[in-house]
């Protein structure tokens, strides 16, 4: 129970970080779901990753999908905003929608949903260019031509990716010369410069050191003020840390998803219990 | 006597000699190679930088040109000079020069560039990005490996039929197709006869299977991690391509066209086979330099289907004459091949060194 114990602890840590933080009251989210995802089996050629996940994403909250490498929590990010379409070979079957609109719908155009529902990587990407074009990159390809404009763009951007302070002397410079966890808040910037409403995170802070990932989780925090997050981790502190709801997903099925609180303290199923115990995975 | 954890094996001292032995093997292999190159740039070295030691013939016709004196000061003192360069090939060895095939050689270049770029990128973008995995892209691709060890005559046989002769198409004499350019008339012969842009196009087809195996690896080093990120973001695969996958891949792009083309430049077999001429007192498009370009711009649309020679079939032609002297001058002409071709594969290593520097991972 030691471990439980702890997870205790971390939600009181939370919450005291949560009211000194920010003057607002605790709970920024809403009810309004955002993504809406019912029946969704996913496949690779003949392969069956994902088993009949149903689940919803409520608006201006963190949700966090944890579970053992291999569960298909990254696969199911991944359909949320047709990422897998580029891998040759997937199939889906299910409906996931997005503000009530089926975003694997015949007439939907996938640019235009990975505007709305942006994403940030494992590794950070930085394209080989300066810091101003990769954050300048979305809007540039979605046709943003003045230069004031991606100006404003590039700086809120960077701002609300807490990275302005450190870069705005070196806008010019190479987005490679910046540190991992600098990298990795840039690519958050870049997601955040085409305007989405829900932001993907695919094991953001795991390749950083204890200090940049506080920073990201910290910034995710402050995110979720006007963004709905879904975070994929394989930290379970991580997720108690950050998330407002946690979906437990274990060899393709989504076990259990519930407020996270509830989740880390009493899990209604014996494997999440096992998983988040470290009895396995 | 020995004893476990004893340091000093006897048995071990033979398995270090295999290794010894196999280190200077490696080394005998590397010097081999520089000494046979260096022998041969000696060799021709010397042999560029002075005439053949006069035997009883040229003692006579050095004597017979002593009297006119004018003739004697237009000679070269040596094969190799400032005269090689600026003078049309000639009867007299002296005289000769490579001027013909160094522009012959530019105009391949430039045309065989001009086709083989966006052809080879082209097919190796929608080979790469574009085409789904399945038999097709497997027939294609292993078609391209071999297209790419096919000999070079053979390339020359195609040339021939397809673009100097186009199938006979034209009949016997052939046409000439007068096309309004609105700033000029240009006078497209059909077939393309024995012209700069036969001996282009033929040299193209050789070159563009290594053309676009070596951009269809240059584009598969692009990590996949950067298109994702790009798409993430709402790119096109267009716009993906355009901004962040072929900036990327250009140095490894680059470095295979160029190194093709030098390629190109040193290839006989195939102009020989479509018969580019052998001596030859012009120019293609009679231009030898800006002042003709100046002065009569319209030469630059005649040149692509004027005849031609080239370095390599240039030093074809005087090695196999019967003079010493011609000899002589191959080696001249070898030295003055030898040096573009190492100019552009030195603008190769710059052009890969430069964009590495900008493009790590």
């Amino acid at each position: 129970m030691t471990i439980m114990q702890s997870f205790s602890e971390l939600m009181h840590q939370r919450q005291q970080r949560e009211t000194v933080k920010r003057s607002r009251p605790v709970e920024t989210e809403t009810d309004v779901s955002k993504l809406e995802v019912s029946n969704l089996n996913f496949f690779y050629g003949e392969k069956q990753a994902l088993f009949d996940v149903s689940m919803t994403v409520p608006e201006r909250s963190v949700t966090a999908f944890i579970g053992p490498s291999g569960c298909g929590k990254s696969t199911f990010l991944r359909t949320l905003n047709r990422m897998n379409d580029i891998i040759e070979g997937t199939r889906l079957t299910g409906k996931v929608t997005l503000e009530g609109q089926d975003i694997y719908a015949d007439d939907v155009d996938v640019v235009a949903l990975r505007k709305r529902v942006g994403m940030v990587f494992q590794k950070s990407t930085p394209f080989p260019k300066s810091i101003f074009e990769n954050v300048a990159y979305g809007p540039k390809i979605a046709g943003q031509r003045n230069q004031k404009e991606l100006q404003g763009i590039v700086e809120q951007s960077l701002k609300r990716a807490a990275l302005w302070e450190e870069v705005k002397d070196r806008m010019q410079d190479s987005a490679l010369a910046l540190s991992g966890g600098q990298q990795q808040r840039l690519c958050i910037a870049r997601a955040l410069a085409t305007n989405p409403d829900v932001l993907l995170m695919d094991e953001p802070a795991s390749a950083l050191d204890p200090a940049s990932t506080a920073r990201i989780e910290d910034l995710i925090f402050e995110l979720k003020q006007n963004y709905t997050i879904v975070i994929v981790t394989h930290n379970m502190q991580q997720a108690a840390r950050i998330s407002d709801w946690t979906a437990f997903f274990f060899q393709g099925y989504l076990i259990e998803k519930d407020r996270t609180q509830k989740l880390f303290t009493t899990p209604k199923k014996k494997q999440t219990e096992d998983y988040i115990t470290g009895r396995f995975g | 006597m020995s004893v476990s954890g004893n340091l000093r094996e006897p048995a071990l001292a033979k398995r270090h000699r295999i290794g010894q032995l196999f280190e200077w093997l490696c080394c005998g292999s590397t010097w081999f190679g520089m000494v046979v190159l260096a022998l041969l740039l000696l060799s021709i070295g010397w042999k560029a930088m002075a005439w053949p030691t006069p035997d009883a013939d040229a003692v006579d016709r050095a004597a017979a040109t002593k009297t006119d004196a004018k003739v004697a000061a237009s000679l070269s003192p040596r094969p190799l000079s400032a005269r090689f360069l600026t003078s049309y090939d000639s009867r007299i060895p002296q005289k000769a020069g490579i001027k013909a095939a160094l522009w012959g050689s530019l105009w391949l270049l430039v045309f065989v560039a001009i086709t083989t770029v966006p052809v080879g990128v082209g097919a190796a973008v929608y080979l790469e990005e574009y085409s789904n995995e399945g038999r097709w892209k497997r027939i294609i691709q292993v078609n391209l490996s071999n297209l790419a060890g096919v000999p070079s005559i053979v390339y020359g046989i195609l040339g021939l039929t397809v673009f100097v002769r186009m199938f006979g198409l034209f009949g016997h004499d052939g046409k000439v197709l007068d096309l309004n350019l609105g700033f000029a008339m240009l006078s497209l012969p059909l077939p393309f006869e024995r012209s700069v842009i036969s001996g282009a196009l033929t040299l193209s087809l050789l070159v563009l299977p290594t053309v676009i195996v070596s951009a269809q690896e240059a584009l598969r080093a692009v990590p996949s991690s950067i298109r994702n990120a790009s798409y993430a973001l709402g790119a096109t695969q267009w716009q993906t391509i355009r901004h962040q996958v072929l900036p990327a891949a250009m140095p490894g792009i680059m470095t295979g066209v160029i190194l093709s083309l030098s390629r190109a430049m040193g290839e006989t077999a195939p102009l020989i086979m479509i018969g580019a001429l052998t001596y030859l007192a012009k120019c293609p498009g009679k231009i030898d330099g800006v002042a003709a370009v100046w002065e009569h711009p319209t030469r630059l649309l005649e040149a692509p289907f004027d005849v031609f020679t080239s370095l390599p079939i240039q030093i074809f032609n005087w090695v196999s004459r019967a003079q010493p002297e011609y000899d002589h001058l191959a080696a001249a002409g070898i030295m003055v091949l030898l040096v573009v071709l190492m100019v552009m594969n030195t603008a190769a290593i710059l052009i890969r060194n430069r964009f590495q520097r900008r493009t790590q991972w």
